[in-house]
């Protein structure tokens, strides 16, 4: 019997042979990423053990990326935790404020995380690594600190479900669209303990940044991992960013999967999720006059270069509708210069939309575009959660970003064809 | 361990951005994070809670966030215990790390009904409902994260670990 993907990455930092689902394994790790959330608690467990030592400073990457620059005193102080904790371990991978970016975005970009890796994070979309054929899941702060003090963590090894897309994508749809509709066949818990395994001559043509879109909201499905058998999409991206050398590994032929899904690609639309949960998705032609207040393109989910060149592409000659708010947020500083530099801000200035550093932000209801009592944003984030953009009667609809753009200008949530003038 | 307690009634797939929104996150104060849980349920929901209550929910507890500070608000508001059909891998890890008990159980949640008392033997995972006299079998806790919540979470038990390595690592010296 043959192994997937996600078995021999892990067999092979747990130094055994063979693994199978539901094994319990010690695994090696290889990257372990906290932020300003997460580390200043894993900082509290350390300090309450007394310990003060990192198992290898060079494997560690601390990025404030949630509510950053600072929004009050608490962020501030929970940043400034976690900057003298980087200083004092002289953490290789720290990105103050200047250089980061959201961690999900910046690390792929700058080639700190790789094939064949096992990465946690102190983040529930570090699941987004696994675009890049890499096991990476997301912990809480207990586990983190246990990584950042050992390089080890013990995992239950999880049973794996194929995904197989054929056919050929329609135009306006990438790989949000396909999460979302698959999140929308199987439930937010349709993967619940299982890695998601993405497949097909859909997939083989997708660019890396719709496979990190993909791999991202896997956790929304449940998984505890989306990957991605690692090939020349891989590697071209790769190219001039991997940071060390990397392991390619595939799933056998013969390996065992929980389920196989296969989707013909080719009737899917823009998908809207809407309230209160990731799967509530319907098909933009099915949704009916729903006004916003706000929308929002950004996130590790869609903040990059492609997104925004999307969003550029409809918002052309067009202007935000009265009394809406278009936020744009490019996820990393790389990603905010390419864009000035392709002169997509002026196409954003002059939509009236504002351009904001990046930060998660809004999308966990923290600054950059907090929804009032009764407002409704439309967003190319991950959750639509009660309360997950501000106020607990406020409501968040998912999009990909060319529908968050067309929805702008129209004020109510409209598809990209309605409006785009290329 | 048998914990004895009143039911709190929840629905399928309670999110942390329930349990706890970010924007109480931010500190590190515990207490803090007890009196905001489930606020995007019922605001007053700390308020009610007696210590030892059990929460018993559907499928898909704790969905979201890898945020630790969920099982941990869950945990300050008094709650000793969370039973559901299944659990978000991420909050499953958190809740034993931090000492949160949690059970799966397939057919506790149709049949208990808020306000009603029940026991929890955490050892063989019998629920028994006193109100209505009948017992459920939950999946017993897993070998493994028994003795995480023996040692008292995961940083305790890594702790007693390095420590056993410590000694041993000085009985070779001191034995040869």
């Amino acid at each position: 019997m043959g192994m997937t993907i996600t078995e021999k990455i892990l067999a092979s930092h747990s130094g055994m042979e063979r693994v199978s689902p539901g094994d319990l394994i010690n695994a090696k790790i290889d990257i372990a990423m906290g932020h300003d959330l997460s580390t200043p608690e894993a900082i509290d467990t350390f300090e309450r053990m007394g310990i003060d030592q990192v198992f290898d400073r060079e494997k560690i990457v601390l990025v404030p990326d949630h509510f950053t620059p600072s929004k009050d005193i608490k962020s501030a102080e929970s940043c400034k935790r976690m900057r003298e904790f980087a200083k004092r371990h002289r953490i290789t991978h720290y990105y103050e404020v200047g250089e980061m970016g959201i961690a999900h975005a910046l690390l792929p970009e700058k080639g700190i995380v790789l094939p064949g890796d096992v990465v946690v994070g102190g983040d529930s979309h570090t699941c987004t690594y696994g675009a890049l054929g890499a096991f990476a899941t997301g912990v809480g702060s207990s586990d983190l600190a246990a990584a950042i003090l050992t390089g080890e963590l013990w995992f239950k090894v999880p049973e794996s479900m194929k995904f197989v897309y054929h056919g050929k994508l329609q135009k306006w749809v990438d790989g949000k669209d396909l999460i979302l509709y698959t999140i929308g066949d199987i439930g937010v818990d349709g993967a619940l303990y299982r890695a998601m395994e993405f497949t097909g001559e859909v997939i083989e043509r997708l660019p890396m940044s719709g496979r990190l879109t993909m791999a991202n909201m896997a956790i929304e499905a449940g998984a505890k991992n989306g990957i991605f058998q690692p090939d020349e999409v891989t590697e071209a991206y790769l190219r001039g960013r991997a940071v060390r050398p990397y392991r390619r590994f595939e799933s056998d032929t013969d390996a065992l999967y929980a389920e196989v899904r296969e989707y013909d690609v080719s009737q899917i639309e823009p998908q809207v999720a809407f309230p209160h949960l990731p799967s509530n998705t319907k098909p933009i032609s099915q949704v009916e006059n729903i006004s916003i207040d706000q929308a929002v393109i950004g996130s590790c989910t869609n903040g990059r270069i492609e997104d925004l060149r999307v969003a550029a592409q409809v918002l052309r000659e067009n202007k935000v509708a009265p009394y809406v708010r278009l936020i744009i947020i490019p996820a990393t500083q790389e990603v905010y210069r390419q864009a000035m530099q392709e002169g997509l801000f002026e196409i954003f200035l002059d939509a009236k939309a504002v351009i904001s550093t990046p930060t998660c932000g809004p999308c966990v209801g923290g600054h950059m575009g907090v929804l009032a009592k009764g407002e409704r944003a439309i967003s190319t984030t991950n959750r639509n959660f009660v309360g997950r953009m501000g106020h607990p009667e406020s409501e968040v609809y998912l999009s990909n970003p060319a529908v968050a753009a067309a929805s702008a200008v129209k004020g109510r949530i409209a598809g990209p064809e309605e409006v785009a003038r290329s | 361990m048998i914990l004895r307690g009143r039911v709190w009634k929840f629905g399928d797939d309670v999110d942390t951005d329930v349990i706890i929104p970010v924007r109480y996150c931010g500190g590190t104060d515990p207490r803090e994070f007890g009196k905001h849980c489930m606020e995007g349920i019922d605001p007053e929901f700390h308020k009610k809670v007696k210590p030892g209550d059990i929460i018993v929910a559907s499928k898909n507890f704790g969905c979201g966030s890898s945020r630790e500070p969920a099982p941990i608000a869950i945990k300050m508001t008094g709650i000793s215990c969370v039973i559901a059909r299944t659990f978000a891998r991420i909050f499953y890890r958190n809740a034993f790390n931090v000492g949160l008990p949690i059970l799966e159980c397939a057919d506790a949640p149709d049949y208990i009904k808020e306000g009603h008392e029940i026991e929890v033997n955490l050892d063989t995972g019998e629920i028994r409902d006193l109100f209505l006299g009948r017992s459920f079998q939950a999946k017993p806790i897993p070998p493994f994260m028994q003795e995480l919540v023996r040692d008292g979470g995961l940083m305790n038990h890594l702790a007693k670990k390095l420590r056993k390595q410590g000694d041993q690592a000085s009985e070779k010296v001191s034995g040869g």
